[in-house]
């Protein structure tokens, strides 16, 4: 209609992206939030609960075995993994920046890279699973002899709900790092298939990335809340 | 030339940028961990412990924006998506405060009314030592069953 000026943007005609972003890297933002507050309501909940009971297991007393070391190293082996996550992030970020150089080796190595520090996660929370378990906790059961590790810290009987809520959380958590090195697999598949050299970019690696690094990110989380607090 | 200029200028600063935002988590990383540490020494529910777990939770959140803002590449979008992002985000912090007072009120409303709930937490299971070194369930457990109320 207006015939005047020229420097009004042209919103509603097409070939403007809003916010200057591809429409499935805001989707994928979009969808991260919706997964934030699903994971952001399961640990309130075990907040909520903690705060509502007296007694809580230590959890100084309860993780602190290491593969292979055996007892009485509290922290190390969640440190451990949290290390290897946040790796695994910086190789993902290398990754989406070989992307941008559209340098495709790079993106494969830091890919390969990637799903090895997702993998070697997993299998470090399957020891960590099947530790726990061995020691007396699973889904509606805690150890609550003498000898338990899950004995609450003020010396009262803990209840299952310190296992409930531990299993819930990390296996949800788990199952993104799975799913999340399975995409990851997918992508370095297509990257080997030329499938972003003949698209002439690599977006779907950013997209891939932040679902990994929002893995990292809810981690950051898990582990504080269980383990440190 | 002037393109090559903004690209060569955008990929020095991303060079430096995963380094050092590496380097920074790894310290936060480190300094949550030293006072996870510190913690095991002090007397459970002192000061220092509180002191420690509140410091805990700001590397935490500092964590965050730097996970958010720079691996995720959020801080150099534009302005408008940071904030349909970032303003949702922010009913968490009524979230948490308004369901940790309300666990925390719950806890003490059944330990002021619910005579059980407060003796139950006030029976010690007698601590027995446990040998350090690997696990067999079969050999030593002990059922210890709480007093029966009247």
């Amino acid at each position: 209609m207006s015939t005047a000026t020229t420097a009004q943007p042209k919103w509603w005609n097409g070939g403007k992206s809003p916010f200057n972003v591809e429409y499935g890297k805001l989707m994928m933002w979009y969808f991260l939030m919706s997964d934030a507050f699903t994971f952001g309501a399961f640990l309130i909940a075990y907040g909520t609960v903690r705060f509502s009971t007296n007694g809580w297991p230590d959890p100084n007393e309860v993780f602190q075995s290491f593969p292979g070391l055996g007892d009485g190293l509290p922290l190390m082996f969640v440190s451990l993994m949290t290390f290897i996550l946040i790796i695994s992030s910086v190789t993902m970020v290398l990754a989406v920046k070989a992307g941008h150089e559209n340098n495709k080796q790079k993106v494969v190595t830091n890919l390969i890279w990637t799903i090895i520090g997702g993998a070697a996660f997993l299998g470090c929370q399957a020891w960590e699973w099947s530790h726990l378990h061995h020691a007396g906790a699973w889904w509606g059961r805690i150890d609550t002899s003498a000898t338990s590790h899950f004995l609450n810290a003020d010396g009262s009987m803990p209840s299952t709900n310190f296992s409930n809520f531990f299993f819930t959380i990390t296996g949800f958590h788990g199952f993104h790092v799975l799913s999340g090195v399975v995409i990851n697999i997918v992508m370095l598949i297509m990257t080997l298939n030329d499938t972003f050299e003949k698209r002439g970019h690599y977006l779907m690696i950013e997209k891939a990335g932040l679902y990994w690094h929002f893995v990292d990110l809810v981690w950051v989380f898990v582990f504080t809340c269980f383990y440190l607090i | 030339m002037e393109q090559s200029e903004v690209v060569q200028l955008e990929h020095h600063e991303n060079k430096n940028e995963v380094r050092n935002v590496t380097i920074v988590l790894t310290v936060l990383t480190l300094i949550e961990l030293g006072l996870g540490f510190a913690m095991m020494k002090m007397t459970p529910g002192s000061f220092g412990v509180m002191a420690s777990k509140i410091t805990i939770i700001v590397l935490m959140l500092a964590k965050a924006y730097y996970i958010v803002g720079y691996f995720m590449h959020l801080k150099h979008e534009v302005r408008n998506l940071i904030m349909t992002i970032i303003v949702p985000l922010a009913l968490f912090i009524w979230f948490i405060a308004a369901f940790l007072y309300d666990g925390n009120s719950f806890r003490n409303l059944r330990n002021n009314n619910d005579r059980h709930f407060k003796e139950q937490s006030e029976i010690k299971v007698e601590k027995k030592e446990h040998k350090s070194g690997s696990h067999n369930d079969a050999t030593h457990k002990e059922e210890v069953k709480p007093a029966v109320h009247q």
